[in-house]
């Protein structure tokens, strides 16, 4: 197999993006299906919001708004926001630890499909009947009681096959950053997004199986009889709460940690000084993943738990605040004296810090029990998520985009173009939800599809749906600024921002399919900075040049996945139709079978040798 | 790890691994024999009629609790070094899960 690119056909390259194993492919497959999703979800709160322009409006009406409602929390979350975040870590771990390629690159791929195939069959749902709808919570004593169409069904075998991929995800970066580093990259010597994927990685090993055992007694309960939630028939429809928001928690850490870990690595770079406060930001991130999981009550303080578990769990989210209040302060100190430049990243990564303390500050006020019982599903509370959630992750999702673009697809995404995005984001965001507070304090429910006149709420959600359409046209120019620069963009050498402080800028920009000619020697805390300021112009191998051995490509991850889509069909309507339980099987036995020739097919890779890698690594440093 | 010696006498080598794996074996022979004891105490506590419920299913689980240490540390290697990171997960593991069982027995079933 040569490794040397030429122009390909698409269906070559389609063909070559199937089978791909190769970390940096895995990265645009993340990217695209996470942006398609993320668009999907945008789309959807839209139509939230138009229904929600004036009074008594009958645009979506009752059942149509829950699904609307409802796919929207679980688009964002599940199918938008991770995968997206997997993209950057997929795109840049491997880079900034000095390595080839991910432990598990089979895994890999593997885990990408069955995201995809999870989030295709949760939005088949759309064309079948009916979508989930009962919030993206899917709270038991509602989601048992829809029974007008399969929504509910969708939901339950759609988020199992994602989440075995997400959990698969997490295993091979655990696996890769403790194995994989390069000679002298200690654990105190990784950047902050390495650091921030790894904590973030024990969060989905160790909060995904809550979410995976009531999924299953959900779907037992739908499909197969069970009664795990029916308190007729002796279960307890709390029990499903008490899952949820185990996983549910962790789940917000999961996204906010790598978007800390993207920011840290932009206030450092465009400030041109190291992190400030590097072993405490650690600590800080290490110690929120650890509370993170003695929380998740506090979503539930209304469910009548009593005054004792409220307060345990009112303290010890408020303790949260401190090691986030920590992070805030080593980045503003990180800038404090900079040398800053004010690149588009660095716009989302100033504008964020007041826009998630916001969103903090009214965390606190909801952690507060007694409060609590007032705001509880009001619209502050959707006020709040959105602020910690869009102000925190979807800012750093912006921002790493322009930040990794160079470094992704050897473009420099328009400038210009990228602040004009920026700008109408901001005040769109803002002006989406700043209101939405003030909404929520005068009573407004969240999740009711209308309201009445005279309620003094006419004002407050005419601003928030004129908010939303300015993210909307944001998002709108940021994929014109992708389409122009994927056609006419200059090109840009391996450090593309020129301030580059970590291993991955130090290659060429896209990297090449081995990333690392010869394994980087690293001697301290961000290592290509370290080099440059001793005037070199790259890395110091820690090995002789050599041959590089790669993994072949499959199609098996591809067709492992898809069986299980098509098992998840036969499973839904095995209760309405004969032809149900035959096709469930048969997915089974696709995705079974396709483990089993995984399993005997011998595949032990192939070499890029010496001379191709010398014939390569010219060629990258002319482009 | 036993070829990456500073020691260029391979003898001297071979010698100290002999030694090594001769307490390793002494190791898993002993915590063997305790296991099995400990399996014969489980079913004696059941059989004896005297002892209560109350008594017998704490008492099972604490003896099942030394059981999978045994297992851990002596037949799967984790007193060895380089298990840090696995012993850091199993423990994180089993804390998360800990609090989740405590949390269910105090607030959903109290």
């Amino acid at each position: 197999m040569s490794t040397i690119a030429r122009k390909k056909g698409v269906g070559a390259v389609l063909w070559d993006y199937l089978t791909t194993v190769d970390h940096k492919k895995i990265a645009h497959l993340y990217l695209i299906a996470g942006g398609f999703f993320f668009l999907l979800g945008g789309l959807e709160a839209l139509l939230i919001r138009i229904q929600l322009v004036k009074p008594n409006n009958d645009f979506l009406v009752g059942g149509l708004y829950n699904e609307v409602l409802t796919m929207h929390g679980t688009t964002m979350i599940f199918l938008a926001a991770m995968p997206l975040l997997f993209a950057f870590m997929n795109a840049v771990v491997p880079l900034q630890i000095g390595a080839r390629d991910v432990a598990f690159p089979f895994l890999n791929a593997l885990g990408f499909w069955m995201f995809f195939f999870g989030g295709l069959f949760l939005n088949c749902s759309w064309f079948l009947g009916g979508a989930p709808d009962a919030g993206w919570t899917s709270y038991a004593s509602l989601a048992l009681d829809s029974k007008a169409h399969h929504g509910i069904d969708f939901y339950t075998l759609g988020l199992q096959i994602s989440g075995f991929g997400t959990i698969m995800g997490a295993i091979n970066f655990l696996v890769t950053i403790i194995n994989m580093r390069a000679p002298g990259m200690t654990f105190m010597r990784m950047p902050m997004f390495t650091w921030a994927t790894f904590v973030t990685s024990a969060l989905i090993l160790f909060a995904f199986p809550p979410l995976t055992v009531g999924l299953i007694f959900m779907m037992m309960d739908r499909l197969f009889g069970g009664n795990f939630f029916n308190p007729a028939a002796g279960g307890n429809t709390i029990i499903w709460e008490h899952l949820f928001w185990v996983f549910g928690h962790p789940e917000v850490y999961i996204l906010i940690l790598p978007s800390f870990g993207i920011f840290s690595e932009i206030f450092a770079t465009f400030s041109r000084k190291r992190l400030f406060g590097y072993s405490s930001m650690v600590f800080a991130t290490v110690l929120i993943a650890f509370f993170g999981f003695m929380v998740w009550a506090h979503h539930m303080f209304t469910v009548g738990m009593g005054p004792i578990a409220n307060a345990i769990f009112a303290v010890a989210t408020m303790a949260i605040a401190v090691p986030t209040g920590v992070k805030i302060f080593n980045w503003l100190f990180t800038m404090w004296g900079g040398s800053i430049k004010f690149t588009t990243p660095m716009y989302y990564a100033v504008a964020f810090i007041p826009s998630f303390v916001m969103g903090g500050v009214t965390g606190v006020m909801l952690s507060a029990a007694a409060a609590d019982y007032q705001y509880h599903d009001s619209y502050f509370v959707v006020a709040h998520f959105h602020y910690v959630i869009v102000g925190g992750v979807v800012f750093a999702l912006l921002a790493g985009t322009h930040y990794w673009w160079p470094k992704m697809f050897g473009r420099m995404l328009n400038e210009t173009l990228g602040k004009i995005t920026f700008w109408l984001f901001f005040i769109g965001f803002h002006l989406t939800f700043f209101i939405q507070h003030f909404l929520g304090l005068t009573g407004m429910p969240r999740r009711v599809f209308t309201y009445l006149p005279n309620q003094g709420w006419e004002t407050g959600n005419f601003v928030s749906t004129v908010g939303a359409f300015f993210m909307a046209i944001a998002t709108v120019i940021l994929l014109i600024n992708i389409v122009i620069t994927t056609v006419k963009g200059e090109k840009v050498p391996g450090d593309a921002w020129g301030d580059g402080r970590t291993l991955e800028w130090a290659i060429a920009s896209p990297p090449p399919v081995y990333n690392f000619a010869q394994t980087p020697l690293v001697r301290g805390l961000d290592a290509f900075w370290l080099e440059k300021m001793e005037g070199k112009k790259e890395l110091t191998p820690a090995e002789p040049l050599g041959d590089i051995h790669m993994p072949n490509s499959s199609f098996l991850p591809f067709i492992i996945s898809f069986g299980l889509f098509v098992a998840a069909f036969g499973f839904t309507y095995h209760n309405d139709a004969g032809w149900g339980l035959p096709v469930g099987i048969l997915g089974l036995l696709i995705t079974f079978g396709s483990m089993f020739l995984r399993s005997v097919i011998d595949d032990h890779g192939f070499h890029i040798h010496k001379e191709e890698v010398l014939e390569l690594e010219k060629k990258g440093a002319n482009a | 790890m036993a070829n990456q010696t500073n020691s260029g006498n391979e003898r001297v080598d071979l010698a100290y691994r002999r030694r090594k794996n001769a307490e390793e074996m002494r190791h898993q022979m002993i915590a063997f024999v305790l296991m099995i004891l400990l399996t014969l105490i489980a079913f004696a506590a059941v059989g004896y009629e005297e002892f209560s419920h109350w008594f017998v299913v704490p008492f099972i689980l604490l003896l099942a609790a030394v059981q999978v240490a045994f297992q851990l540390y002596y037949f799967m290697h984790m007193s060895h070094k380089g298990h840090e990171f696995p012993a850091m997960f199993i423990y994180g593991g089993v804390a998360v899960m800990l609090l989740l069982v405590w949390a269910f027995t105090t607030v959903v079933w109290w």
